[in-house]
C-alpha cells in the first residue's frame, strides 16, 4: 500500500505482538477471514433466528433499539470515521427524521388537542420526504466544515444540536408538540399491510441495517470512499491529489444526515410519539459510545458496538441481569489482564479470601455494619450477603463515599505498574463489589450512564481503535 | 433606558462569569489544544462545594461565622478542591493520550464530562439545591441608581472575575510557571528538550483552569441561587465560545469574549423573546465562529506543512 512499506510493518509490530491467541484469537482469525457478504449473511441469519425463537416484549423491544442503534452508529461512522469531521450536532438529524416523520403523518400539522386535521401522509410518501429533507439539512450544516475544522466544527455542531432541542421543546403546543412532543403518530403502513408490533420493526430495521451494510461497503471500496479516507488522512494531500474536498465533505454530512434520518423515521413510527427529550445530549454520547466501542472507521464495529452499548444499557436496567453484568465484566478482566495461572490463582484467592476476613472482622465488631440489603437478588445477591459490607443504617451515604474512594483508587492504580498494581487491584475490586451492592446497584440508570462515560474515557486509552477497528498507522 | 442598563448590568454579570470559566478553557487550550468539555462540569463541581460548605457552617439561616469570612472559604475550598479535580481528570484520563489523533481526546473529554455529571447525580442526586443567598447576603445591600439596582453579590463577581484575570495576566507574564507554560503552548516538543518539566506545567495549567472554574462555580451559586447536575455542560459551552469569540490563548480576549456572550445572552433573553431565548444564543454563538473563527484578539495560527 505505502511506498514505504518497511516503516508500516514496523509501527504494526506492536499489533502483531497484541495478536491472541486462543478462543479470542480463534474468533478475530475467524472475523478477520470472512468477506462482507458473508457477515452480512450471517448477520441476516441470527436475526431471523431471535425473531423465531419467540422473546418476549422486552426483549423485542431491547433488540429492535439494538438495531436502531447500530443503524445510527453506522450514519455516524461515515462522517466521523471516514470522513474525519467531528459532527457532534448528529443527534439533530436523528431528530429531524423523527419529527419529520411525525409531522408528515399524525394530526401535528392540523390540531393535536383534538385529534383533527393533519397530513398523515402514507408512509411511502412520508419517509422520501423527510429523507430528502434531512439531506438538504446535512448539506446545510456540511458547508460549515468547508469553513470550520477540527474542534471548531465540533462545536459549532453541538450548537446546532442544542439548538434543534431548544426550538423542538419550545415550538407551539397545539399543532408543533412543544415540550409535550407529538403524540398518536402512525405506525409504517402501506401496500395493505400496518406494522404494528415491535418485531415487525425490528425486521424492518434489520433490513435497513443489511442495506445499510451493503450499501455503505461498496460506498467505501469506491472512489468517494477512497476520497474520504484521503480527506481525513489529510487534507492538503488529498487537495494536491485534485480530490474535490469540499464536495466530499459536504456529501459525507449528507449520507450521515440521510441514514440518521431514516433512523429517526424508524424510531417515531416504534414508539408512535416523540417528544423533544429523545434528542437530548444524552443520546448523542451513547451513539458515540457505540461507535467508539466498536471501532471508528469500521461498519462491522459499528453494528457491534451498537448491540453490545444497547444490550449492556439494558442489561444494567434488569435487576437480575445487572448483577451478572457487573460481577461478570470484572471477572473478564481479571481473567484477560492476570497471568501466569499462579499469580491470578493468587489474585483470586487473595480476593475472596480478604473479602470474607474482612467481612468476619467487621461482623465481630458489629453486627449492625454489615447488617443491610445488598443490591443484588438472586444467588449472587445471596452469595455477597456473606461478602460484602453493606452497614444497615444509612447504606447510600455509605456507597456514596465507598464510590469517592473507588474512583481515588482507580485514579492511583494507573500509576502503579506491575505486581504493585496487581495487589493494589485486590482491595479496589472488593471495593467495588461493596459499592456496587450498597449504591451503584440500586440507581441502574445513572450506573449505567457513568459506565458508558467510563467505556469512552477507557476505550480512548486503551484500545482507541475499538474492538474490530484497526489502528490508523501514522507513517511519518 | 431602566430596563436597558439593567439587562447591561446583569450581562455584565453572567459575563463576568462566563469569562471566568473562558479563562480556564483558554489556558488548557493554549497548552494541550484540547477542548475540555469537562471544563463546565468542573464549574458545576465548584458550586456544589461551594453548597455544602454552606453547610459545613451551620447553613444558610443560622451562620456560625460571618457571611465575607464564609464567602472567602467557600471560594477557597471550591478553587483548591475542583482544581485538584482538575489534575486528577488530566492524569487520569488525558495523559495517556498526549500523541493521539486530535479526535480521541476530544471524545475522552465527553466521556469525562458524562461520568462527573452523573457522579455528582448519583451522589447527590437529581434535585435543584438553594443556596439561599438572600438569607446571608440580604440583597437591599446594594446601589440603587434611577431604579437600576445592583446587588452586592454582582459586584462581588465582576470585581473578583476582573482580580483574578490581572492575576492571572502576571502569573502567565511574570513567573517562571508562566513562561513555561508559554513556551509549552507554543512547541510542547523544544520545551522539553529545553529541560521545561511539560508534565508539572500541564498538571499546574489543569491546576489554575480548574480552580477558576471552581471559584466561578461558587459565585453562581451565590448569584442565581441555585445548583443541580446539569448546570456545567451548557454553561462551559458558551465559555468555550467565549474563548473563541476574544481569541483562543488570550487572557483579555477571554475576558472580552465572556463579557460579549453575556451581554448578548441578556440582551436576547429581555429584547427579543424568553421562550425562544437560548436558541437566540445559540444563532449568535454559530454566527460568531462562522465568521470570525480565529476570534478578536487571536490570530491565524500559521499552518507549516
Amino acid at each position: 500500500m505505502s511506498p514505504i512499506g518497511v516503516d508500516e510493518w514496523v509501527a504494526r509490530s506492536d499489533d502483531r505482538a497484541e495478536q491472541h491467541s486462543g478462543a479470542l484469537g480463534v474468533l478475530a482469525r475467524l472475523y478477520g477471514r470472512t468477506t462482507w457478504w458473508q457477515r452480512i449473511l450471517v448477520l441476516a441469519a441470527l436475526g431471523l433466528i431471535f425473531g423465531q425463537i419467540g422473546a418476549n416484549g422486552f426483549q423485542q423491544n431491547v433488540a429492535f433499539n439494538a438495531v436502531l442503534y447500530a443503524i445510527l452508529a453506522v450514519g455516524l461512522n461515515i462522517v466521523v470515521g471516514w470522513a474525519g469531521l467531528l459532527d457532534l450536532g448528529y443527534i439533530a438529524f436523528f431528530g429531524i427524521g423523527a419529527y419529520g416523520y411525525a409531522l408528515l403523518s399524525s394530526h401535528a400539522l392540523g390540531s393535536l388537542l383534538t385529534q383533527t386535521g393533519g397530513l398523515e401522509l402514507p408512509t411511502i410518501a412520508a419517509v422520501p420526504i423527510v429523507l430528502v429533507a434531512a439531506a438538504i439539512a446535512g448539506v446545510l450544516i456540511g458547508l460549515i466544515s468547508l469553513r470550520l475544522g477540527g474542534d471548531y466544527l465540533a462545536i459549532v455542531t453541538l450548537f446546532f444540536g442544542l439548538a434543534f432541542f431548544e426550538f423542538v421543546n419550545n415550538v407551539d403546543q397545539a399543532n408543533l408538540g412543544g415540550n409535550n412532543g407529538i403524540i398518536a403518530l402512525q405506525p409504517w403502513h402501506g401496500f395493505g399491510g400496518t406494522i404494528r408490533s415491535t418485531i415487525g420493526y425490528f425486521y424492518v430495521g434489520l433490513i435497513v441495517l443489511l442495506v445499510l451494510m451493503a450499501l455503505l461497503h461498496l460506498l467505501n471500496e469506491s472512489r468517494t470512499g477512497r476520497a474520504w479516507r484521503a480527506v481525513r488522512d489529510d487534507e492538503l494531500a488529498a487537495k494536491v491529489m485534485t480530490i474535490p474536498i469540499n464536495a466530499v465533505k459536504v456529501m459525507a454530512f449528507a449520507f450521515g444526515a440521510v441514514v440518521a434520518a431514516l433512523a429517526g423515521t424508524l424510531f417515531a413510527a416504534q414508539q408512535t410519539n416523540v417528544f423533544p427529550t429523545n434528542f437530548q445530549s444524552t443520546t448523542l454520547i451513547l451513539i458515540y459510545a457505540c461507535l467508539v466501542l466498536g471501532g471508528v472507521g469500521s461498519v462491522g464495529g459499528a453494528v457491534l458496538g451498537g448491540f453490545v452499548v444497547w444490550i449492556v444499557e439494558q442489561m444494567l436496567g434488569s435487576p437480575t441481569d445487572e448483577g451478572y453484568l457487573f460481577y461478570g465484566l470484572i471477572l473478564i478482566a481479571i481473567l484477560w489482564r492476570v497471568r501466569p495461572w499462579r499469580t491470578l490463582a493468587g489474585m483470586l484467592a487473595a480476593i475472596i479470601g480478604g473479602g470474607l476476613a474482612v467481612h468476619a472482622i467487621v461482623g465481630a465488631i458489629s453486627s449492625k455494619a454489615i447488617g443491610g440489603q445488598v443490591g443484588s437478588v438472586g444467588w449472587i445477591g445471596s452469595v455477597m450477603k456473606h461478602w460484602v459490607i453493606v452497614p444497615h443504617a444509612h447504606a447510600e451515604t455509605f456507597g456514596n463515599i465507598l464510590f469517592v474512594l473507588l474512583i481515588c483508587a482507580l485514579v492511583g492504580i494507573i500509576r502503579l505498574n506491575g505486581i504493585r498494581r496487581l495487589a493494589a487491584s485486590v482491595p479496589a475490586v472488593y471495593l467495588a463489589a461493596c459499592c456496587w451492592e450498597s449504591r451503584l446497584s440500586v440507581d441502574p440508570a445513572i450506573t449505567a450512564q457513568i459506565m458508558v462515560g467510563a467505556i469512552l474515557i477507557v476505550m480512548m486509552a486503551a484500545r482507541p481503535q475499538g474492538l474490530l477497528g484497526t489502528r490508523r498507522v501514522e507513517v511519518v | 433606558m431602566q430596563q436597558f442598563i439593567q439587562t447591561l448590568v446583569n450581562g455584565l454579570t453572567t459575563g463576568s462569569l462566563y469569562a471566568l470559566i473562558a479563562l480556564g478553557y483558554t489556558m488548557v487550550y493554549g497548552v494541550l489544544k484540547l477542548l475540555n468539555f469537562a471544563h463546565g462540569d468542573l464549574f458545576m463541581v465548584g458550586a456544589f462545594v461551594g453548597y455544602f460548605a454552606i453547610g459545613w457552617f451551620g447553613g444558610a439561616t443560622s451562620l456560625v461565622i460571618p457571611a465575607w469570612l464564609l464567602v472567602i472559604i467557600m471560594l477557597t475550598v471550591a478553587s483548591l478542591g475542583v482544581g485538584g479535580l482538575g489534575v486528577a481528570i488530566e492524569r487520569f484520563a488525558y495523559r495517556p493520550l498526549r500523541n493521539a489523533p486530535r479526535i480521541t481526546p476530544l471524545i475522552t473529554a465527553l466521556g469525562v464530562s458524562f461520568v462527573l455529571e452523573n457522579s455528582v447525580l448519583l451522589l447527590f442526586g437529581g434535585l435543584t439545591r438553594y443556596y439561599n443567598t438572600p438569607a446571608f447576603i440580604p440583597f437591599s445591600v446594594s446601589i440603587h441608581i434611577d431604579g437600576v439596582s445592583i446587588g452586592i453579590v454582582q459586584m462581588l463577581i465582576f470585581g473578583g472575575s476582573i482580580a483574578l484575570m490581572f492575576v492571572l495576566l502576571q502569573l502567565v507574564n511574570k513567573t517562571v510557571l508562566g513562561k513555561s507554560m508559554r513556551a509549552v503552548a507554543s512547541d510542547r516538543e523544544a520545551a522539553e528538550m529545553l529541560g521545561i518539566n511539560v508534565d508539572h506545567t500541564i498538571a499546574m495549567t489543569f491546576f489554575i483552569g480548574s480552580a477558576m472554574a471552581g471559584a466561578a462555580g461558587v459565585m453562581y451559586g451565590l448569584y442565581a441561587n441555585q445548583v443541580a447536575n446539569l448546570i456545567g455542560f451548557l454553561a462551559g459551552l458558551k465559555a468555550f465560545t467565549a474563548a473563541v469569540v476574544g481569541g483562543i490563548g488570550s487572557i483579555p480576549g477571554a475576558m472580552i469574549g465572556g463579557m460579549f456572550i453575556g451581554l448578548c445572552e441578556s440582551f436576547s433573553l429581555s429584547y427579543i423573546s424568553t421562550r425562544y431565548g437560548d436558541l437566540t444564543v445559540f444563532a449568535i454563538l454559530i454566527a460568531v465562529m462562522l465568521i470570525r473563527p480565529t476570534g478578536i484578539f487571536g490570530r491565524a495560527p500559521l499552518q507549516k506543512v
